[in-house]
């Protein structure tokens, strides 16, 4: 099996860093007006969305209507956490200095305080990524994900879990970023997270105030069909985002790492770790918004404060550089990828299957239907 | 005179009850109401300031004269205190300091004279792309250049170049509230056409108790104790205000200070002051702590130095007045612009009059 180190000779790992590098230049220097245009017009398209499903809400008894606004509200909410929330937390915007795209003030649509998931996914998946016992989304501490996790009676509910974490998916971060998990298993205090929990219940009593209190009450009597609509529209962003997100770091060839091969990182090194440990996911320019360009997760990785729009215009150029170096960019379409997800979930279920799968020797590995 | 002005009426959000307020912040949390008003129009802004441009004119060659209505929540300002003004420049928020020009008693509409600088990113931004609708970002008015209440009853005003905004807003306060006693202008410009406001300086000389000088420093030399004795012969027991370029707020300090009356002049700094540490003192090591970057130092101040780093420090006026820079220093010496040293840990320091002396950390 190639391990991370030994890919490339050093003095390779060192040019393929530069050149890295140097692309991240070139976009930075690049940026400027159009971007914030950009990020303006879905901010935009994403409050007119809000706002259309909300009032759709009082045709409710309707049922075009009803499911017309739940589509709008859910591709709001969509929006929200995916292109604009998680992108902008990133600091994606904060060249611009506009208060209103900073990643420390910027507040999300879901019931996951924006500070817990900075602190859990900005610094801990993306410096640790795919570092099994370090990186806390691999599995997201519930499930077992990789062969390097050791198997447990527990593991047999993989599936179940996984559905569950589908369906609760903004529940799901919310707890993951107070690490229950691991307070469960007793290596965490749950008093050492008393700040996060203070900023959760307030966080929740706006989210849950808002969808299922407020907004369901000044529709009067169509408020049981609005509480549902918004609990739908909840739903979709749940499963959009589990899909997504899971399809980033989780198909069958994307690689994980132990502490030991990641210790004393360059800064090629790591280039390195986030381009084996990523996957793209492939589609049109509409499924790349609406997954908050997510669908580029090796360029996120690679430069996961560059304006997300810009990754599709440099993921041509990244390709290439894999290719000279002989490096794999795994990507594939969302079907393919989702399956792959799946049938992980449900092996690893299972006790064996240590052993990682050999290498396989091709350098492009496109997962077409027929290698499929 | 070559002077276009152009009108717009602008509209004046209405207003809310409170509990509907309150409503709908709970409805459009967490963004919040504005950010769904200023997708309408960014002048319905409820808890930012912003200005809307409703006329505009160039009474110089190279300065433009804004009149700018701000949004509800602007709250009036004192005569001679400055206010942070925001424009977008290629994607990027840029602030800079501008004292209002108009007088206290008319909070309706604030006066800006902007004098285009070779190289001021903002200025020739409003110079160029200044338009009538142009909507602008703004502070709450701030600083302590300002007249105390009660009013001094003699009061003489200092200024060159620019720095005619604040004293002006002065000047036309007093004039509005019909001061009793004597107000003296001295005003230093380079030449009669570098002078924003002629005409309205003549008409303000006409009024009772008022003198204004103007002197052009390319014919009548720089400041001297004689254009000062001319234009306030009681000089001595007025309380003065003085805004300009350092060469001229040098030689009034001097002046002051050899008439032994000191604390009767009040400044505003228009340029920033010139602040570099000794090549033997630069090298040291600055970190910024949150944003985990190292470099060494090479003495100028530390807001450029982050800048230069890729940091993006929140500021505004970069010359020390504003305090929009300010970050809490972990340890380390710094040297201000006065010349002050300090190794205080923990302590608040202004990023934009700041130089690192030795190795420093801040916390940025």
């Amino acid at each position: 099996m190639t391990g991370l180190q030994d890919r490339l000779t050093p003095e390779q790992v060192e040019e393929f860093g530069r050149e890295m590098d140097e692309l991240r230049r070139r976009v930075v220097a690049d940026l400027g007006a159009e971007d914030v245009e950009y990020i303006q017009n879905v901010i935009k398209t994403q409050r007119g969305l809000e706002v259309t499903g909300r009032a759709l809400m009082y045709a409710g008894f309707f049922p075009p209507a009803w499911l017309a606004g739940v589509g709008a509200l859910s591709l709001a909410k969509i929006l929200d956490n995916m292109e604009i929330g998680h992108n902008v937390m990133h600091g994606q915007y904060d060249w611009t200095r506009d208060p209103a795209l900073s990643s420390q003030r910027f507040e999300w649509d879901n019931v996951a305080p924006a500070e817990n998931w900075r602190h859990s996914h900005n610094y801990i998946h993306h410096t640790y990524t795919n570092i099994v016992d370090k990186d806390r989304d691999v599995g997201y501490g519930i499930l077992r994900i990789d062969p390097a996790q050791k198997w447990h009676p527990y593991y047999l509910g993989n599936p179940v879990y996984a559905t569950l974490l589908a369906i609760f998916f903004q529940w799901g971060v919310m707890l993951h970023d107070l690490e229950v998990d691991r307070v469960l298993k007793g290596e965490r205090k749950w008093s050492e997270f008393s700040e996060e929990r203070r900023r959760i219940g307030r966080k929740m009593g706006r989210q849950i105030g808002k969808d299922y209190v407020l907004f369901p009450l000044l529709t009067g009597p169509l408020a049981p069909l609005t509480f549902a609509g918004n609990a739908a529209a909840n739903l979709a962003r749940n499963l959009w985002a589990f899909g997504i997100i899971f399809c980033g770091h989780f198909p069958a060839d994307v690689e994980s790492f132990s502490e030991e091969e990641t210790e004393r990182e360059t800064r090629g090194q790591w280039y390195l770790r986030q381009i084996l440990g990523s996957a793209n996911i492939t589609g049109g320019s509409l499924f790349h918004i609406l997954s908050g360009n997510l669908s580029h997760q090796i360029e996120h990785h690679l430069f996961p404060d560059i304006p997300a729009r810009r990754y599709p215009q440099i993921a041509g150029e990244v390709r290439a550089i894999c290719e000279k170096y002989g490096l794999p960019y795994h990507t594939g379409p969302l079907h393919k990828q989702l399956w792959s997800v799946a049938k992980k979930i449900v092996k690893f279920a299972l006790p064996g299957s240590g052993d990682r799968e050999p290498e396989p020797a091709t350098v492009e590995r496109d997962r077409t239907p027929a290698a499929a | 005179m070559a002077m276009r002005t152009v009108r717009r009426a602008a509209t004046r959000p209405g207003s809310l009850p409170a509990s509907l307020a309150s409503l709908a912040e709970k409805l459009l949390t967490p963004h919040g109401v504005d950010r769904y008003l200023e997708l309408i129009d960014p002048m319905l802004v409820r808890s930012e300031i912003r200005g809307e441009v409703v006329a505009l004119r160039r009474p110089t060659r190279d300065s433009i004269t804004l009149t700018v209505r701000p949004s509800r929540a602007w709250r009036g300002f004192a005569a001679g205190q400055f206010v942070r003004v925001t424009v977008d420049i290629d994607g990027v928020r840029r602030t800079r300091c501008y004292s209002p020009a108009g007088s206290a008693h008319r909070g309706d509409e604030l006066e800006f004279t902007v004098k285009a600088h070779e190289g001021g990113l903002v200025s020739r931004h409003l110079h160029e792309r200044g338009h009538v609708g142009m909507v602008l970002g703004l502070s709450p008015a701030d600083g302590t250049f300002a007249l105390p209440e009660p009013r001094p009853e003699s009061i003489v005003l200092i200024a060159g170049g620019s720095g005619i905004t604040p004293v002006l807003s002065m000047l036309r306060t007093l004039v509005d509230e019909r001061h009793p006693g004597e107000v003296s202008l001295l005003y230093y410009a380079r030449t009669p056409d570098d002078v924003p406001y002629a005409d309205e300086l003549d008409e303000l000389a006409a009024r009772r108790g008022v003198r204004i000088h103007v002197r052009h420093t390319a014919t009548d030399g720089h400041f001297n104790a004689d254009h000062l004795r001319r234009v306030a012969p009681w000089f001595a027991r007025a309380t003065t205000y003085l805004c300009g370029p350092s060469s001229l707020m040098e030689a009034v300090r001097a002046h002051y200070a050899d008439a032994g009356i000191s604390e009767h002049l009040h400044t505003e700094e228009f340029a920033p002051p010139v602040l570099t540490v000794a090549a033997s003192e630069a090298g040291g090591r600055i970190r910024f702590v949150r944003s985990g970057v190292d470099i060494v130092s090479d003495g100028r101040p530390l807001l450029e130095q982050a800048e230069d780093a890729g940091l993006s420090p929140e500021h505004g006026c970069r010359m020390g007045i504003c305090f929009s820079c300010t970050q809490r220093k972990v340890s380390g010496v710094v040297r201000t612009a006065g010349g002050e040293e300090s190794a205080e840990d923990d302590e608040e320091i202004q990023l934009c009059v700041t130089a690192a002396v030795g190795d420093v950390e801040i916390d940025c």
